[in-house]
């Protein structure tokens, strides 16, 4: 053991550097329960979780809304003639592919559904988060005849299976939520 | 008893080097005098603030009630809220035109650069603020606002999980509201006190800069104290600022809906949208460039960009006169230019969205970031510096 005046610099350096990288190390720990805690937590995660909805209740060209993460969600009974009406002429349409990541892709097609009688959409407008109008009479919306939705804010129109229409505020379709059937009449919003 | 405190805590020199012998040139003249009504204002914010929070319950639940409950069952409680929310319109008016008065006469050159970086930094802080207190109402706008100003962050990589955590839910609901409350009354209060101490420590260590916008003591312009020479000056400011201040107060604190927005009188509904979703003025021309730009994700770049600006400004004006009255006219044109783009952003940002007003917008934005621009250019040619 010795006992000199001398500094060894090399040393002193490490130890500087050991001492920034092991409190740099604490902080980042320290900081961590601080930012989970404001991750959402179990009761609002439950809170959020997915809905279960009986679809016996629903008749053809019914809408029915329901709540999922605080949002609209509306589920549509679409008729025959609706189902027919999504054929309309497609130029009008802005997005008619949904090549815009608006839908999970068991809903790319051109129903923009699993099953193509259930239209289920966030029913939020995607331009500045209105609430669209239902308007499912023949002609209401598109130029080619057929209904649609109408946002009372600015104007934007999507047809009966949420694709916007060219000259509208609204930017791309309306957003289709994950959901899954576990019958025939019960669908899970919320959950692939 | 003095005498015991004085050898136990440094009152005397902290009143001699702020107050009595903290020398500043004797030609100020009105523009200087927002800093002290700014100190005065944040002094409002922060009583009222702390009487509101005794009535106030953050609670989606009950905060709409609660603040009606304060409105017309507590004593003078009216006035305590009016005071606040008129004391917020008038910090930002005393702040843009504290910061135009940088603009005019080079305040935030060479050496006062960290008092204006310091002062952007309060900017924001501030910003921050008001947003998270524009929240607690609980009204219409109040939810609607935060809504749309959360959702900004979705354009970030992994945005919509940010979002997600800012808000704490998948929407903005009683959680946001709470942690909203708390940053409103805790920690933004703690930092923007913080940033004021440093702003008046950095100041009063490199000295106010002068209309002139030369170094007083080289240039022989005769400094006087702070205290009484400018003391008196800012009471007479005071005065005139409070008539001012509570004739908005006691006659109309609601400014036509400028300031308080009918449309905010009713409860927050997140299944439906308000026709019409307004900030508050002074946020709107940040809102007017938002909207002007078709592409999120640029617009909250432009945003970004916009603010950004602010604090490069010492390093992008390097002219070598600061004062815009020795500047050649094209700067003055400029400042004019700048001044009148974020007046038209903040008018056109409470409009709704028409063709013309998008395209208006645009221009501004287009002179906004031009002038920042054009004076970095400007100021490194050096034959055109004086006029």
């Amino acid at each position: 053991m010795h006992d000199s005046d001398d500094i060894d610099a090399a040393r002193r350096q490490f130890l500087i550097k050991a001492t920034c990288i092991v409190g740099a190390v604490g902080v980042a720990a320290a900081a961590t329960p601080f930012i989970a805690a404001l991750s959402p937590s179990a009761q609002t995660q439950a809170d959020n979780g997915p809905v279960t909805v009986d679809l016996r209740q629903l008749i053809p060209g019914q809408q029915l809304t329901v709540t999922w993460q605080s949002k609209p969600v509306w589920i549509i009974y679409r008729t025959a003639a609706e189902l027919a009406s999504l054929q309309h002429d497609q130029t009008e349409l802005r997005d008619p592919l949904s090549q815009v990541d608006q839908q999970p892709s068991y809903a790319k097609n051109s129903y923009r559904a699993r099953d193509p009688k259930y239209l289920i959409l966030v029913g939020v407008c995607t331009h500045l988060g209105c609430i669209p109008n239902y308007c499912p009479l023949p002609g209401s919306i598109t130029p080619s005849g057929a209904g649609g939705f109408l946002c009372p804010c600015h104007g934007s129109r999507f047809d009966m299976a949420g694709r916007v229409l060219k000259g509208s505020p609204a930017p791309i379709n309306l957003l289709v939520p994950p959901y899954h059937f576990v019958d025939a009449n019960t669908v899970v919003i919320g959950e692939d | 008893m003095i005498n015991w405190l004085k050898q136990r805590f440094p009152l005397e020199q902290i009143i001699r080097e702020n107050f009595t012998h903290y020398l500043l040139p004797k030609n100020l003249n009105i523009w200087y005098v927002f800093g002290v009504l700014l100190c005065l204002i944040l002094l409002n914010q922060l009583v009222t603030g702390i009487w509101l929070t005794m009535y106030y319950i953050p609670t989606a639940q009950q905060a709409f009630g609660s603040v009606q409950q304060l409105m017309r069952d507590v004593p003078y409680g009216w006035l305590l809220r009016y005071l606040h929310i008129v004391g917020a319109s008038a910090l930002f008016s005393a702040m843009y035109l504290h910061m135009l008065r940088g603009l005019l006469y080079g305040s935030y050159q060479a050496p006062r650069e960290l008092v204006w970086l310091i002062g952007i930094g309060l900017y924001l802080l501030l910003i921050a603020e008001a947003f998270f207190g524009y929240l607690l109402p609980w009204g219409q706008l109040s939810y609607w606002g935060a809504q749309v100003v959360t959702s900004l962050f979705s354009v970030l990589p992994g945005g919509e999980h940010l979002v997600t955590w800012i808000r704490g839910d998948y929407a903005i609901s009683d959680v946001s509201l709470r942690r909203f409350f708390a940053l409103h009354v805790i920690a933004l209060p703690l930092l923007i006190g913080m940033l004021v101490r440093w702003h008046i420590v950095a100041l009063h260590h490199v000295g106010a800069n002068n209309p002139e916008g030369v170094d007083a003591k080289q240039a022989g312009i005769a400094q006087v104290n702070f205290h009484p020479f400018y003391t008196l000056k800012d009471i007479l400011a005071v005065i005139v600022f409070l008539i001012i201040f509570l004739a908005v107060v006691f006659f109309t604190p609601s400014m036509a809906g400028l300031l308080i927005d009918p449309a905010n009188s009713v409860p927050a509904n997140p299944l439906q949208t308000p026709p019409e979703i307004t900030p508050m003025w002074y946020l709107a021309p940040f809102y007017a460039m938002l909207r002007a730009v078709p592409d999120k994700t640029l617009g909250v770049l432009c945003l970004i960009l916009a603010l950004a600006s602010l604090f490069l400004l010492p390093w992008l004006d390097v002219a070598s006169v600061r004062a815009i009255k020795y500047r050649h006219v094209f700067a003055k044109v400029l400042l004019c230019l700048f001044v009148l783009s974020f007046v038209g952003l903040s008018y056109l940002g409470l409009q709704s969205l028409t063709p013309n007003y998008i395209l208006a917008a645009r221009i501004c934005m287009g002179i906004y970031f031009g002038f920042f621009i054009l004076l970095a250019v400007y100021s490194r040619l050096g034959k055109i510096n004086r006029s």
